[in-house]
């Protein structure tokens, strides 16, 4: 007889504080519950650097708003790869406190903080290429690929990921009721 | 006895001479979405999260005056996808950013959305930029997160008297403004304890000196939905005289 087949997950942090990654590691010992209905693919939980691979994954979370060229090829790849992508916390949802940016001009930012911000040393805008270049704008996820799932929270509460994950893996639309469901 | 009423998700629902729907409903303990609705004032019919079915047609129930015989849909998915699907607009239309809004935990906005379940935002954020205003000694304006509601536009002019805020603008374009030739609250008669001061139902008119005085668990919405609140939005006596009645 063989085991059922685990589901596999990956889980990536863009423009985001690993807060919600610290909240799902909050679910605690319901990690080990977890562990016996999941595998782990690219993660930094377990340092995986390249998402699939050990084949698909079943599901991705993906952490923080899109800001940079790198965040968009991460997304994409995990789009690629995963049969359900979750939107996981503010900053994936509405951009979070990463967007609170859009509303000034890039090059204004940058000459602030790198040229002319009193306190801050004056090194001039970094321009190594092995640097992402930053966008315009910071975007929701669901403004670049296709998102299946959203799970709002800043970050989602550690019960309300527990609820979101166990009801995807046991076939059932997850539902948050009150409490689990925040924006804040 | 010859108590008039009318159909509300099967429920038969009482009314008073001009009482609206959206009142009657109220009355009889079941919860109606609203933003732009406050029982001490006139209905308004902005915010259009109160729409129900009407005798098979969409209309706001704040502003439709309950008639015997009527047959209301309220709970139906058709109607709540709509009352879903507004929130979202208008969710992106601003700049709503609760982790870091003192309002989080008090905003009617926030707690629709989780009454409704509105998980995404679905549509694309517009970002606007909206400068806020910290030119009062006692209140901040934070432009951001305004939803036209016009609460503390009636407010100021109705109860106060003293004209503080209006709309400009047309269309995407409209936006509260203060009336005064700087356009800044500071050069206005405003008073934190004006009624406009206490009506706001997101974060815009925020009194300065006490941000995140409540503890995370003990704010407005948490430990009961907004639905659990309905005494508070009950229609006030049909004898007292609301905000801007005509006389």
């Amino acid at each position: 007889m063989t085991e059922a087949r685990k589901f596999r997950i990956a889980t990536a942090s863009l423009a985001g504080c690993f807060g919600c990654h610290m909240s799902f590691l909050d679910i605690d010992e319901k990690l080990l519950d977890l562990l016996q209905l999941v595998d782990f693919d690219r993660t930094p939980l377990t340092d995986i650097k390249t998402i699939g691979l050990r084949g698909p994954c079943d599901i991705g979370l993906i952490e923080g708003g899109v800001c940079n060229a790198e965040n968009v090829h991460v997304l994409r790849e995990f789009r690629a790869h995963c049969k359900i992508l979750v939107a996981m916390g503010a900053c994936a949802v509405n951009g979070g406190l990463p967007a609170q940016r859009n509303h000034l001009d890039l090059r204004d930012i940058l000459s602030e903080v790198y040229h002319t911000e009193a306190g801050l040393a004056h090194g001039g805008i970094p321009n190594d290429p092995e640097l992402p270049l930053p966008l315009n704008e910071v975007h929701p996820i669901h403004e670049v690929v296709k998102v299946d799932y959203f799970l709002p929270g800043c970050p989602p509460p550690a019960d309300a990921i527990w609820k979101f994950l166990t009801d995807l893996i046991a076939g059932r639309t997850p539902r948050l009721g009150h409490g689990l469901l925040r924006y804040d | 006895m010859n108590e008039q009423t009318f159909n509300l998700d099967g429920q038969e629902i009482p009314f008073a001479a001009g009482q609206s729907v959206m009142q009657a409903a109220l009355a009889a303990g079941v919860f109606v979405p609203h933003l732009c609705y406050h029982p001490e004032f006139r209905p308004h019919g902005s915010c259009k999260l109160c729409t129900m079915k009407i005798n098979g047609r969409p209309a706001t129930s704040c502003t439709t005056p309950a008639a015997a015989g009527m047959e209301v849909e309220s709970d139906t998915p058709e109607i709540l996808d709509t009352r879903r699907i507004l929130l979202q607009m208008l969710l992106v239309e601003g700049n709503h950013f609760c982790p870091s809004c003192e309002k989080s935990g008090h905003c009617k906005l926030q707690a629709l959305g989780y009454e409704l379940g509105v998980m995404s935002p679905h549509f694309n954020h517009f970002y606007p930029d909206r400068p806020v205003d910290a030119s009062h000694p006692d209140v901040l304006l934070d432009f951001n997160r305004c939803i036209l509601c016009e609460l503390c536009i009636r407010a100021s002019a109705e109860v106060d008297g003293k004209n503080v805020f209006a709309l400009s603008g047309r269309g995407i374009k409209k936006h509260l403004i203060v009336n005064a030739e700087s356009g800044k609250l500071g050069d206005t008669d405003f008073a934190l304890t004006d009624k406009a001061a206490q009506v706001c139902p997101v974060g815009v008119i925020l009194p300065k000196h006490k941000g995140f005085a409540v503890p995370i668990g003990q704010r407005r919405f948490d430990a009961e939905p907004i639905s659990a609140h309905v005494e508070e939005f009950k229609p006030i006596a049909a004898a007292a005289p609301r905000a801007g009645d005509k006389p």
